[in-house]
Parts: structure tokens; C-alpha cells; sequence
């Protein structure tokens, strides 16, 4: 599976997402955003970062780059695609999710490890993994999910939110929510299910030398995935 | 084409929380200062031309739309006077 990792000024995960996804037995590149061309590839990864100083808003530069035109033909045409922290973060600003991230409730940078609950398997990253708790890291200051509330009701009733902050044992409880999001939402899917955003890094949490695996788990879903590039599979 | 500058003003909507309004006030009061509410945004001062002021005025409002704020959680207010 050729799974294309883009690059941004200012993406920093983008090796690690290349060496987790090699880990699980899929082939990335690395790409760089203004030539870059997803024809050919099976996923496409936006990785976390700093892109663009996080200057206006975070993501908010991002989301004009050619790539964004890139990664908006691909998602339409049912490609899998993870955005994680700021990758998420561009997603939403592009329009490819919805809602948007804004500062943490607390003002606070978190930089820890959280509990994640899989909330729908409806998604090539989430395949399979239905009601599982994962750990992860989380490193962001500006992770606080929101939408209005009509925007909220869709995404809950459409089984889109794909990830939710909870303690060890999966109860959403406000203490076990790093950043104040509405309804603990740690990572959510568009509608198709194709295009997927998370606040935490899996590429963090692939191998035992970083502290846990489980972020192996989501990438280990997409290489077992038996939807690529079928977009109609993910519609309800 | 004349110059101009266009000032936007971009805050987060009234239905979105201002946790940095909400610290500065709460650092306001800490100064003894009698504070009810604090709402902070950015202003964003662009010069350019264009025929006319209508004109200027139209294009500061895409800037706002696709690039400077974002409808979701934003909303922004555009001002233009000759440069």
C-alpha cells in the first residue's frame, strides 16, 4: 500500500508518520505540499506540526496550498485520509471536516498521555476497532473541538465521530478531556467516512521504544483496509 | 487604480467561547479594574489598489471570507479608506 505523507513549511511528524507506516508494512513517501500529486497512492496522511507558524489560525495557511485542492479530488474520489493535530486541524479548515479547533479551554499547551474511546468503525482507521480503549500522546494548544449545535447533532447521529476522550476504563468524564472539546471529541470522520482527524499521534505510539503501541493500531487498520479507493463502501 | 487600507476586524462569534477574553479579564480584575465581559480578536491592516472604493471594499471582503476568518467559529467587519 503507497500511503503519500504530506509536508508543509513547518509539519514536523512527517518522518515519524514514515517510519510508523513502514512499521506496519506500508510503503510512504513523503511529499512536499506545493507539487503534491496523490494519483497513484492509496491514503494520504497530513501529519502534525506547526505549519505556517500556525499564523491566523492554525491550518488556516495550509488549507489554500495546492495540496488542499489536491487532497479535496482525492477525498471526493474516496481515499483514505488521516490529518493528525494540526493535520486535523487542516482538515477542518479546508472543509473537509467539520467544526473547527480552537484554543484549549484552559489556555494551557498540553503535552500528555490520553485514553481514547473508538466510537464507529466506519472509517478504513477504525476498521474493526469498535469500543476499544487506545493510549496515546497529545501534544497541542489548540485541540478544542467546536460546531454548532446543529453540526454537532449531525456528526453524533452520523456516526461520525470516530474518537472520544475518556478515562482508562472508556467513561467520558470531563477530567479525562485534555482540552475542554465539546462532547470529549478527540477525532471525528466526514460523512463517507474517508477522510478521518484526530488531535492525538499515532505515529507517537507505534513501537514499545516510544512508550506504547496502540497508535500502531489505527495504522494497522488502514493497511488491512479492503475499501481503497472505493469511495461508496464508507457512504451509510 | 488608487490605494487603500483596508482594516478587518476578525472576532470569534458571539456563540463561541473566549477562553483568552475570559484570562485577560480575569487578569483586568486582577488589577482592581471592574470588568463585566472581555472579547478579544486581531485586526489585520491590508493596503492595495483598486478602481474605486466599492471595489476595495468588495475585495477586502473575499480576503475576509477565504482566507481571514473562519466562518465556523469568526466573523469579521471590513473598514476601507483611501491609502
Amino acid at each position: 500500500m503507497k500511503v503519500a505523507v504530506l509536508r508543509f513549511p513547518g509539519t514536523w511528524s512527517e518522518t515519524d508518520f514514515a517510519h510508523a507506516l513502514s512499521l506496519v508494512g506500508a510503503e510512504p513517501e513523503i511529499l512536499w505540499h506545493a507539487d503534491a500529486n496523490l494519483r497513484g497512492y492509496d491514503a494520504a496522511i497530513v501529519p502534525g506540526g506547526f505549519t505556517y507558524g500556525d499564523y491566523l489560525r492554525a491550518g488556516a495557511i495550509a488549507a489554500i496550498s495546492p495540496a488542499a485542492a489536491e487532497l479535496r479530488r482525492a477525498a471526493a474520489e474516496g481515499m483514505p485520509i488521516l490529518g493528525s493535530c494540526n493535520g486535523f486541524q487542516i482538515l477542518c479548515e479546508i472543509g473537509l471536516l467539520p467544526g473547527a479547533l480552537v484554543r484549549n479551554r484552559h489556555l494551557e499547551f498540553r503535552c500528555d498521555w490520553v485514553h481514547l474511546r473508538i466510537e464507529s468503525e466506519r472509517t478504513p482507521f477504525s476498521a474493526e476497532l469498535r469500543g476499544e480503549i487506545l493510549r496515546m500522546p497529545i501534544a497541542h494548544g489548540e485541540g478544542c473541538w467546536v460546531a454548532d449545535e446543529l453540526t454537532l447533532a449531525r456528526v453524533e447521529a452520523n456516526g461520525q465521530v470516530v474518537f472520544r476522550y475518556t478515562d482508562a476504563r472508556g467513561a467520558a468524564t470531563p477530567e479525562s478531556n485534555p482540552n475542554g472539546s465539546t462532547s470529549n471529541i478527540a477525532g471525528l470522520a466526514n460523512e463517507a467516512g474517508n477522510v478521518v482527524g484526530l488531535m492525538p499521534h499515532p505515529e507517537r505510539c507505534s513501537e514499545e521504544l516510544l512508550g506504547g503501541t496502540d497508535g500502531r493500531r489505527v495504522l494497522e487498520a488502514l493497511t488491512a483496509s479492503r475499501h481503497i479507493g472505493t469511495a461508496p463502501a464508507y457512504v451509510q | 487604480m488608487t490605494g487603500y487600507v483596508a482594516t478587518i476586524r476578525v472576532r470569534p462569534k458571539a456563540e463561541v467561547r473566549d477562553p483568552q477574553g475570559e484570562a485577560v479579564a480575569g487578569a483586568l480584575r486582577s488589577l482592581g479594574m471592574d470588568v463585566a465581559d472581555v472579547r478579544t480578536g486581531k485586526e489585520i491592516v491590508v493596503r492595495f489598489g483598486a478602481p474605486d472604493e466599492s471595489a476595495a471594499r468588495a475585495t477586502a471582503s473575499k480576503m475576509g471570507d477565504e482566507l481571514l476568518a473562519n466562518p465556523v467559529i469568526e466573523e469579521f467587519a471590513v473598514e476601507v479608506t483611501p491609502a
